[in-house]
């Protein structure tokens, strides 16, 4: 049986993680010279942790399947950075970014973690100038801020459309500097394959080389995971292309519990599907929607040009439906609406899976000149990718799979149900409950790498002396061989599918039933129709090349093979959470008006999965939410 | 419509490479030039063949993986994108086009249309960070940067390491890649402490991986997909020249 | 000196030789524009011009090997930098190569404009400048500049010559303005006057130096 305790600290809410730092044990500095820790996955959480960690004294093995660190999928973020600096003094201030994240997550998750994050927004600001992060400004010299959604404040720290890359290059630095020094040993192109445990506790991994196929075991006193989100299980989203599950979820099969796999985000602005050979969806700003209007035609089956459309056939449905927020109205709710329109048969473009953001009005009022300053880049990419003038004609937009809240399930000090095993960013599932608020990724993959994990990681490491173990352990061996077995299966299947096909097959059964919106049926369906899907898979896939050489089929079949299993999870994970609360929509549950209706008698728990068997239900463990400084009220943008 | 690719295929750094023929049909204007291979891909791993290997991740030019030499241009044909940027309705029906890795001897081939490019990641490890410790730093208003400083920097900041400046580069020089680096910290205070020695020690590893030396030709700011300027590299100049003539 | 072997061995160092030379080359050739125009006044002009510089002998010995060393080291530095780039390149070139839509066909081809003006250079040592200190005594400089023997009179060196400023134009319409760019001082505000000068040195010197044997050979020369 699995234990919960979250190991939240005692103490009022505002002093919990001051307390715990003073409580926690210390490694001293000539010991820690000793310990090597394991750093799967540089992005912005990774780097962040690896560089910390290494500057305290910790040998750092960092792994990442990129040829550069600088490569990881954080370097997408296009929006921004939340902190509770109150720089613009518009009544900002720790407990009002707590709040708005535990209710932008519709109380889904721990109070602690989320009190602790806002707590230390302000230090990743400090930290991120102090490395020479190029943050907008105002022309007085000082920080600028911005407004995001779900948020009555300006607290967005950013870097035009692109501070994610600016961050993570900043992480990026830090690292290279330690890689200089000789205290973090970096393994480009490496995937991490398994998890070893040995006498209960994470103790190393097993990676293959991607460039020459070699296996290799790597021993280490902890592991620490910052993999990032599962996101392509749909196969089409906003996540870079090789952005993959296999790490979180060798380490679920592992003994690491899966929290809340059923909580992803649709996000409602993006490019839509054009067509069949479609390979990723690309994000347009959240920002475009405080300046366009979304609508889509009165009568279904209105096939005129958009411009041809007189105003009076025009429905403008979430200015119509949500009169005080009208476009402004959070990312599931936008994405849930465009949906239930094009459902209608009121979807616009070719496919009629896509509605409007017309600009015409804010060109009109304001001028063209206006608009291409405030956007001119996404104009330009949107225009690069439709061949449209979005100047001209209204943009057409669709949701897309963008972020995964749920992931490995983590206490406060971040360490997962293995004792070792730690979890960072976007790969666990700490603070952002059932649905995230747009730049609150970036600021907690940064608040785990730099101001937490460096913390809590010694009070582990310092109840546990330093041993001689090595990679001849019969695990290391036992693990090595596994995975070896399974590269060998793969590549034995001898079908003719590609299984870029059979991952396009297992994304359709997610979108239509564990997507923007669940019920029984749906749910039901899906887990038929997964099982059945990898059973094929397994008897379909044609993967070329060998083992023992570059093959990035091969990578790609055994990150697929993982979504196939994973997939399984999150719809049981949905189906069995029988509320609608954030991201997760079950059409059984909803108020009258079709919002989302939450069941905090029964459902106010994370929802933490035990592996036991591919293709057996797994285990249900609850950790009970304790809501002691939030009121939880239902959410209203109307 | 219907294109033919002359492609580069090598097993790997070890064995030579030649170009290999495909026509692809049935191509769509709004396909991506990515989306073009994957088509094509995909028919090769049905006929039992092994796929052409390029490098590609974000697919809407900002990691930087992506990279490829289109019919003679670093990126295609079009200024101010990546590869993964580039659709087909810049072709037409009936074109030939010859996809070629990046060449040049710091950068070598792993597989087909991939390399090696992780001199670049040697290059940040000399010196492409201000050194400052987790937790020690000042608020961070503390110290106002002018705008037109932060944009700056800004500038330089947004290279993505793709390494078009040297695969377009006759010499096959890092300097815009470098120099970007360099400036983003020299036109920042936080960056000052440090000035002399990185942009000495960034130079040396540069020349160290066996890049070449800059000639001004202007290529690499032609065709970097972020339009990193060749004020860059002047400013890279200047500041190598500073140092070494400062004691 | 450490510093300064590091210094001149760096690819920035080298480029920075590769301009400090130029940039003194150039001012020779202001010079030396200068001096040429005297043929417009005259023999008498022209003669006594030469003659009093040959008057300040030792300096002009000093200038002239100062002038050698530039040269050497313009043209020793050329060398290894264009085979230590070619080597960046590594050993498969491109089959396809669009150079023309990304660099001006001056700035490629340096190498091969120097290397023609370093040709040209020896003849014209070879002929005007040895001619001149063998033939010292006579005093007759003019006659020989614009005779048909090494001079302008003859067809052949008014040609070569005419190509030779060409050639140099077009070295220069990339290397006077690179040099500022080495010295880093191209893109501030004093970009549009370097523009401005740089003309005079790719278009207007070459073009004066090219109206002499155009002058005297197609013109006055007659053939
Ligand atoms: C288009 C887009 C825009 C976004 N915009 C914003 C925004 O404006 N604000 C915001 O706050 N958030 C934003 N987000 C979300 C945010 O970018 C991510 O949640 C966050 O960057 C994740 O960081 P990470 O460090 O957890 O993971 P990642 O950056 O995904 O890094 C994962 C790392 O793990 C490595 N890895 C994974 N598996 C393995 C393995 N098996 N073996 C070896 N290495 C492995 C990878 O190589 C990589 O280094 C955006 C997301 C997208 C898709
Ligand atoms: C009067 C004669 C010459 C003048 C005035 C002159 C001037 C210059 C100048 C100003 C530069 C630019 C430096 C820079 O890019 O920073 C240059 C570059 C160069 N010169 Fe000359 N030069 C002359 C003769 C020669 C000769 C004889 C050679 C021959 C071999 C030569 C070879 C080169 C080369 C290869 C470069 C290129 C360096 C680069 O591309 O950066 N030059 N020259
Ligand atoms: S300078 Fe431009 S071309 Fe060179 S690596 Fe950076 S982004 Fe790519
Ligand atoms: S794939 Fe990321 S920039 Fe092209």
């Amino acid at each position: 049986m699995m234990k919960f305790d979250a190991h939240i600290p005692d103490g009022p809410l505002a002093e919990k993680w001051t307390q715990h730092k003073f409580n926690l044990k210390l490694v001293n500095p000539a010991n820690k010279r000793k310990y090597t820790i394991i750093v799967v996955g540089t992005g912005l959480a990774g780097a962040s942790a690896a560089a910390t960690l290494a500057e305290l004294g910790y040998n750092i093995l960092a792994f990442s399947y990129h040829e550069s660190p600088r490569r990881a999928h954080s370097i997408a973020a296009q929006g921004g950075i939340n902190a509770a600096k109150n720089y613009p003094n518009d009544g900002d201030s720790i407990f009002r970014l707590f709040y708005d994240t535990i209710k932008g997550g519709d109380y889904r998750a721990r109070e602690a973690n989320v009190y602790r994050l806002a707590e230390v927004s302000n230090n990743i600001i400090d930290q991120c100038v102090a490395q020479g992060i190029p943050f907008a400004r105002e022309y007085g010299g000082l920080l600028d801020n911005r407004s995001f959604g779900g948020a009555q404040v300006s607290r967005t720290f950013y870097a035009k459309g692109q501070t994610g890359q600016q961050l993570l290059l900043g992480a990026y630095s830090a690292l290279v500097r330690q890689m200089h020094a000789g205290k973090v040993k970096f393994h480009p192109r490496h995937d991490m394959l398994d998890l070893v445990v040995v006498d209960g506790r994470a103790r190393g991994i097993i990676t293959r080389n991607l460039v020459t196929g070699e296996i290799t075991a790597h021993v280490a006193d902890a592991v620490i995971l910052a993999t990032g989100g599962y996101a392509n299980v749909f196969y089409l989203s906003t996540n870079a292309m090789a952005s993959n599950a296999t790490a979180s979820w060798r380490a679920h099969k592992r003994g690491a519990a899966f929290a809340n796999p059923c909580y992803t985000q649709i996000h409602p602005t993006c490019i839509p599907v054009s067509s069949e050979h479609q390979s990723k969806l690309t994000l347009m700003s959240e920002s475009l929607r405080n300046d366009g209007r979304v609508w889509v035609p009165k009568n279904p089956g209105d096939t005129r040009a958009p411009n041809d459309i007189p105003e009076e056939d025009r429905d403008y449905y979430l200015e119509r439906i949500y009169p005080s927020f009208g476009n402004l109205v959070p990312r599931d709710v936008a994405s849930r609406r465009a949906k239930a329109v094009c459902d209608e048969g009121r979807g616009v473009g070719a496919t009629g899976k896509a509605v409007y953001l017309d600009f015409a009005d804010v060109i009109q009022r304001n001028g063209r000149q206006w608009v291409e300053d405030k956007y001119g880049n996404l104009f330009d990419m949107y225009q690069q990718i439709t061949g449209e003038n979005p100047y001209e004609v209204p943009m057409r937009i669709y949701p897309a799979p963008h972020y995964t809240m749920g992931g490995l399930w983590v206490d406060y000090n971040l360490m997962s149900t293995i004792p070792g095993l730690f979890v960072l960013g976007e790969a666990n599932f700490s603070d952002h409950g059932a649905n995230r608020l747009g730049a609150s990724a970036l600021m907690q993959g940064l608040a785990d790498g730099y101001f937490v994990i460096p913390y809590t990681i010694g009070g582990y490491l310092a109840q546990k002396p330093h041993d001689s173990l090595d990679t001849s352990h019969e695990e290391f061996t036992k693990a090595r061989k596994g995975v070896e077995d399974s590269l060998k299966r793969l590549l034995s299947i001898q079908g003719d599918e590609p299984v870029e096909e059979l991952h396009k097959r297992l994304g359709r059964i997610l979108w239509d039933y564990v997507g923007m919106s669940r019920n029984r049926k749906g749910l039901e369906t899906a887990l038929k129709e997964i099982p059945a899907l990898r059973e094929e898979f397994w008897k379909k896939a044609r993967i070329p090349g060998r083992e023992d050489e570059f093959n990035p089929e091969l990578e790609k079949a055994s990150r697929v093979a993982d979504f196939m299993e994973l997939a399984e999870l999150m719809a049981q994970d949905a189906l069995h959470r029988e509320e609608s609360c954030g991201a997760h929509f079950r059409e059984e549950y909803q108020t009258e008006e079709n919002e989302a209706k939450r069941d905090d008698e029964h459902f106010a728990y994370s929802a933490n999965w035990e592996f036991v068997e591919v293709g057996k239900p797994e285990i249900l463990h609850k950790e009970e939410l304790v809501f002691e400084n939030v009121q939880l009220t239902t959410r209203s943008y109307k | 419509m219907k294109v033919t690719l002359k492609v580069w295929r090598q097993k790997n750094g070890s064995t030579p490479g030649q170009f290999v023929s495909y026509e692809v049909d049935q191509v769509s204007e709004d396909m991506s030039f990515f989306e073009m291979l994957d088509m094509l891909n995909n028919s090769l791993v049905r006929k039992g063949e092994e796929p052409i290997s390029f490098d590609h991740d974000c697919r809407e030019g900002i990691c930087g993986t992506c990279g490829l030499m289109i019919n003679g241009r670093a990126h295609g044909p079009l200024k101010g994108v990546t590869t993964c940027q580039l659709h087909m309705r810049s072709f037409s029906d009936g074109d030939t086009i010859v996809v070629e890795p990046w060449r040049a001897r710091a950068f070598p081939v792993i597989r087909d249309l991939i390399v090696d490019r992780t001199a670049f990641d040697r290059i940040m490890e000399a010196g492409g960070y201000i050194s400052v410790r987790t937790g020690g730093a000042p608020d961070a208003n503390a110290i106002p940067i002018s705008k037109k400083a932060a944009d700056a920097a800004f500038d330089s900041a947004a290279c993505i390491g793709c390494g078009a400046c040297v695969a377009t580069c006759k010499n096959s020089s890092a300097m815009l890649f470098t120099a970007a680096k360099v400036s983003q910290f020299a036109v920042l205070p936080q960056g000052q402490v440090e000035r002399k020695e990185r942009v000495l020690n960034m130079v040396a590893q540069m020349d160290a991986e066996g890049f070449g030396a800059c000639t001004n030709t202007g290529a690499c700011e032609a065709e970097c997909p972020k339009e990193i300027s060749l004020v860059n590299i002047a400013r890279l100049n200047r500041e190598f020249l500073r140092a070494s003539l400062a004691g | 000196m450490n510093w300064f072997f590091q210094f001149m061995n760096s690819s920035v160092g080298k480029k920075i030789t590769m301009a400090t030379t130029g940039l003194l080359l150039c001012l020779y050739l202001v010079i030396h524009l200068f001096g040429n125009l005297f043929l417009y006044a005259g023999p008498e002009a022209f003669n006594l011009y030469v003659e009093r510089l040959s008057s300040l002998k030792p300096l002009v010995r000093v200038i002239e090997v100062i002038l050698t060393l530039i040269f050497v080291f313009h043209i020793w530095n050329a060398l290894r930098l264009t085979l230590a780039n070619r080597r960046s390149s590594g050993e498969i070139s491109y089959t396809e190569y669009q150079a023309h839509e990304v660099s001006a066909l001056s700035s490629r081809f340096m190498g091969v404009t120097g290397s023609i003006l370093f040709i040209f250079l020896v003849v014209h040592l070879q002929t005007i400048w040895y001619t001149f200190q063998t033939h010292h005594q006579e005093g007759q400089f003019y006659a020989v500049v614009t005779g048909n023997q090494v001079g302008f009179g003859n067809p052949v060196y008014a040609v070569f010559y005419l190509i030779a400023m060409f050639l140099l134009g077009f070295h220069l319409k990339h290397g006077f303005q690179s040099a500022f760019q080495t010295f880093g001082i191209r893109y501030n505000k004093y970009g549009k006057l370097i523009e401005a000068i740089a003309v005079i040195f790719w278009l207007i010197i070459p073009a004066t130096f090219a109206t002499i044997p155009i002058y005297f050979g197609f013109l006055k020369g007659g053939f």
